[in-house]
């Protein structure tokens, strides 16, 4: 049976598992006279069962597939005579794929080793008999553990507990989903990031004053050798982040201070939800805004005030990504500002301070731990962001802090090192993944920080 | 759920007993002495409005010049509604609107030439639940005078802070540590910081919104004293949930029952022989 059949009929037998049960159980009751003389509503008992029953088999079958694979290869390899033994893993990969065509026939048989060709039969052989076995290892399972399920039935018997276990560990499977998947992407680019400094000195990488990552393809090609320092990608990217803070702390703090304390009750209602979808807008868009209208509004300033301004320049992402990140801020300064108690107001205005004091001298200084945890957030989003900088913020990675110059930041170089064809195991395309550590690692300790301090904060008033 | 029903029933049939009374459960003028010679703050025919409810009806008090005047009566009965239209906290509530003549001495807390900050420099309030900023013990006690330019030079502050906090009998415990945050402090000695920070500008007039119900019984007793103090110097206006605590340390007591004021009589002639059936009633424990 396939898979995804295979499946669908564990479901049904849960299903019948499910509907037993509950009979069972039901049966139980009458005896009893009644269903409150059962230990559990009946739908708890059909639940265990149907649990029983589905939950073992699911889970062989999940861990047949994830081995069926490896096995089937080793067994094909064993048979393959030694002269065409694979020695490296791109052979082992190429000779499977090779036996995998041959076996689904998307490769003609002329000219093809027998050896080979008796591998590809094993091969459908092999996965008919797998395909066989599992079907009936699964049913096997899925019906023993109804049954067992369903024997072990009893009036006393605590499934309302047992199912609600049960379902708790599903929850946490599901919780633990999210941070095994960060994990991974962290492993995943710690292990290519050592690749990359077997070929790059890691002082180099982090104090080299000069990034052109060009490196010969061929030994034969005359080409830049490549020098990764990554010193002038994160100066960018600070210069671009720090402009961009600029506008959007003021402005953000200023909004939230206008919402939380000034605006009446319809002005709120419109202004906030306002800066929400502002809050939503693709970065991309904001990304050709700053290509295509700020850039050059910026140069053509510039120009006529006679100073020299690149058409990519710091300034105009830096702008651009300030208003995006503007909503950011005031709506979490908002709620910062709206979580200082009333009473707190009310204190200084009981004391004669008028409502700009009582901001000024109150209101901020307590939730000030808060609105910079927010600050910190909008930092290490600003770090992140990557479509505003790839279209408005340029390539040249100069070693600069005038904001008129073109900069290049550590996102923008990820995306240039990985768009189209690259050879993986080039220190190019390595340093990608260099680059995507360091930027994880600031924004996870950014990240760390500010989730301290607002934590701080809260705890302040509780 | 027998029990249950039962005690509807009791509660039914106790409001029976008030309407089968009928000359004195409909609250007509306030009984008692609610007005004064001289006073510090005039209130009449006071009324407060939240939107379209009414929450004051036409409430017309008096109160002396260090006089301590206790306010009693059930939840919901206007008690802070009325105490803050004295300094107008009202103000910063959304719909709520004050109509009647209010005077603190001979000026209008209400008209026109009357500045709020003005008159909180004058009025001060003392809260329920104990806010200090969070500053430093010092900070705090400093705030109103920075704000309103009282001391001309640092020396000065350190005198005001010192003597504000002499005055609500916390010096002695946090002269070691002024430079600590006020909110570390425990709850009677924060409740004790508020009201030096209060008394820090020198007010006529303290308002005291249940200042102990946060507070432990010992605390309690602390501030009960310090009350009694206080009361040589200032007027103090005290809204309380205990009447032991009325009868502790007002001179006179007023009785609110929803938005009216019942009666105002002499604190003792309150808790011994109250004039009006509702008063009795609350004080009796007979709802509240
Ligand atoms: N901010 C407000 N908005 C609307 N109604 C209010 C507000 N504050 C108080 N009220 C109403 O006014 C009445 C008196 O309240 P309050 O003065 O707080 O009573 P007390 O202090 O005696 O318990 C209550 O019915 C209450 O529901
Ligand atoms: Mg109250």
């Amino acid at each position: 049976m396939q898979t995804s059949n295979l499946i669908i009929a564990l479901l049904v037998m849960s299903a019948l598992a499910y509907f037993f049960g509950y009979q069972r159980s039901r049966g139980f009751a009458r005896q009893l006279g009644g269903v409150s003389n059962l230990h559990s509503l009946p739908t708890y008992y059909g639940m265990r069962v149907a649990l029983w029953c589905g939950l073992p088999s699911v889970l062989l079958l999940f861990v047949c597939l994830a081995f069926e694979e490896t096995i089937i290869s080793k067994m094909l390899l064993s048979g393959i005579p030694d002269e065409i033994r694979p020695t490296s893993i791109a052979e082992y990969n190429l000779l499977m794929n090779k036996i995998e065509n041959l076996a689904s026939g998307a490769l003609s048989s002329e000219g093809v080793k027998p050896a080979l060709l008796d591998a590809a039969a094993a091969l459908g052989y092999l996965r008919d008999m797998s395909q066989r076995l599992l079907t009936g290892l699964a049913m096997l399972v899925a019906g023993g553990g109804g049954f067992w399920g369903w024997w072990r039935m009893s009036a006393q018997l605590r499934a309302r507990q047992q199912v609600e276990k049960i379902f708790k560990g599903f929850l946490l499977l599901c919780a633990s989903l999210a941070i095994f998947t960060t994990l991974g992407i962290l492993l995943s680019v710690i292990f290519e990031s050592v690749r990359f400094f077997q070929q790059v000195p890691i002082s180099e990488f982090l104090f080299g004053l000069e990034w052109s990552p060009q490196t010969a393809i061929r030994p034969d090609q005359v080409g830049g050798s490549g020098s990764f320092g990554a010193v002038p990608l994160f100066l960018g990217t600070m210069l671009i982040s720090f402009i961009a803070m600029t506008v959007a702390v003021p402005a953000g703090l200023m909004s939230a201070i206008y919402l939380a304390e000034y605006a009446g009750s319809k002005v709120r209602s419109f202004v906030k939800p306002a800066l929400e979808i502002l809050a939503g807008v693709p970065t991309v868009v904001y990304g050709y805004f700053a290509a295509l209208t700020v850039a050059p509004l910026i140069r053509d300033t510039g120009t006529s005030m006679g100073l020299s301004v690149t058409s990519e320049s710091a300034l105009a992402a830096g702008l651009v990504m300030g208003i995006m990140i503007i909503p950011f801020i005031s709506s979490l300064a908002d709620d910062v500002i709206n979580a200082v108690p009333q009473t707190m107001r009310d204190g200084s205005l009981a004391l004669g301070a008028t409502h700009s004091e009582t901001i000024k001298q109150v209101i901020i200084p307590a939730a000030l731990p808060g609105i910079v945890g927010g600050v910190l957030l909008a930092v290490s989003r600003a770090i992140g962001e990557t479509m505003i900088v790839v279209m408005a913020a340029g390539l040249a990675a100069n070693l600069t802090v005038n904001p008129l110059d073109t900069v290049t930041t550590v996102t923008v170089q990820i995306v240039t090192l990985l768009v189209g064809d690259q050879e993986f195991d080039s220190a190019k395309t390595l340093s990608a993944f260099a680059l995507g550590l360091m930027l994880f690692l600031v924004t996870l300790g950014l990240n760390y920080i500010a989730l301290r301090v607002v934590k701080k904060y809260r705890e302040q008033y509780e | 759920m027998s029990a249950l029903t039962m005690n509807l029933t009791a509660t039914a049939s106790e409001e029976n007993s008030f309407d089968s009374a009928p000359e004195q459960t409909v609250v007509e003028d306030t009984v008692g002495f609610p007005l004064v010679d001289d006073p510090k703050i005039r209130a009449r025919n006071a009324s407060v409005f939240y939107g379209d409810k009414q929450a004051i009806f036409n409430i017309d008090l008096d109160i002396g010049k260090h006089e301590v005047i206790a306010m009693i009566g059930p939840s919901g009965c206007g008690k802070s509604t009325f105490l803050r239209t004295i300094n107008r906290m009202n103000d910063t509530v959304d719909g709520c609107r004050v109509s009647g003549e209010f005077l603190l001495e001979e000026d209008n807390i209400y008209g026109s030439k009357m500045d709020v900050v003005e008159l909180r420099a004058r009025v001060g309030m003392v809260f329920q639940k104990p806010n200090p900023f969070p500053k430093s013990i010092f900070d705090n006690v400093a705030y109103g005078p920075k704000i309103h330019g009282l001391a001309g030079s640092r020396v000065e502050l350190d005198e005001i802070v010192e003597n504000s906090l002499k005055r609500a009998g916390l010096w002695a415990e946090v002269k070691d540590r002024l430079q600590q945050p006020g909110t570390g402090l425990s709850g009677g000695q924060q409740q004790r910081l508020c009201i030096a920070r209060a008394i820090s500008i020198s007010p006529e007039v303290i308002l005291m919104d249940e200042p102990c119900s946060a507070l432990d019984p010992i605390a309690t007793a602390r501030i009960e004293e310090l009350i009694a103090e206080l009361a040589e110097n200032y007027t103090i206006v005290i809204v309380t949930h205990s009447m032991q605590q009325a009868a502790r340390v007002s001179h006179r007591t007023a009785y609110f029952h929803l938005g009216k004021l019942v009666e105002v009589n002499e604190t003792e002639k309150v808790f011994t022989t109250p004039e009006h059936k509702l008063t009795e009633a609350y004080i009796t424990g007979r709802f509240g």
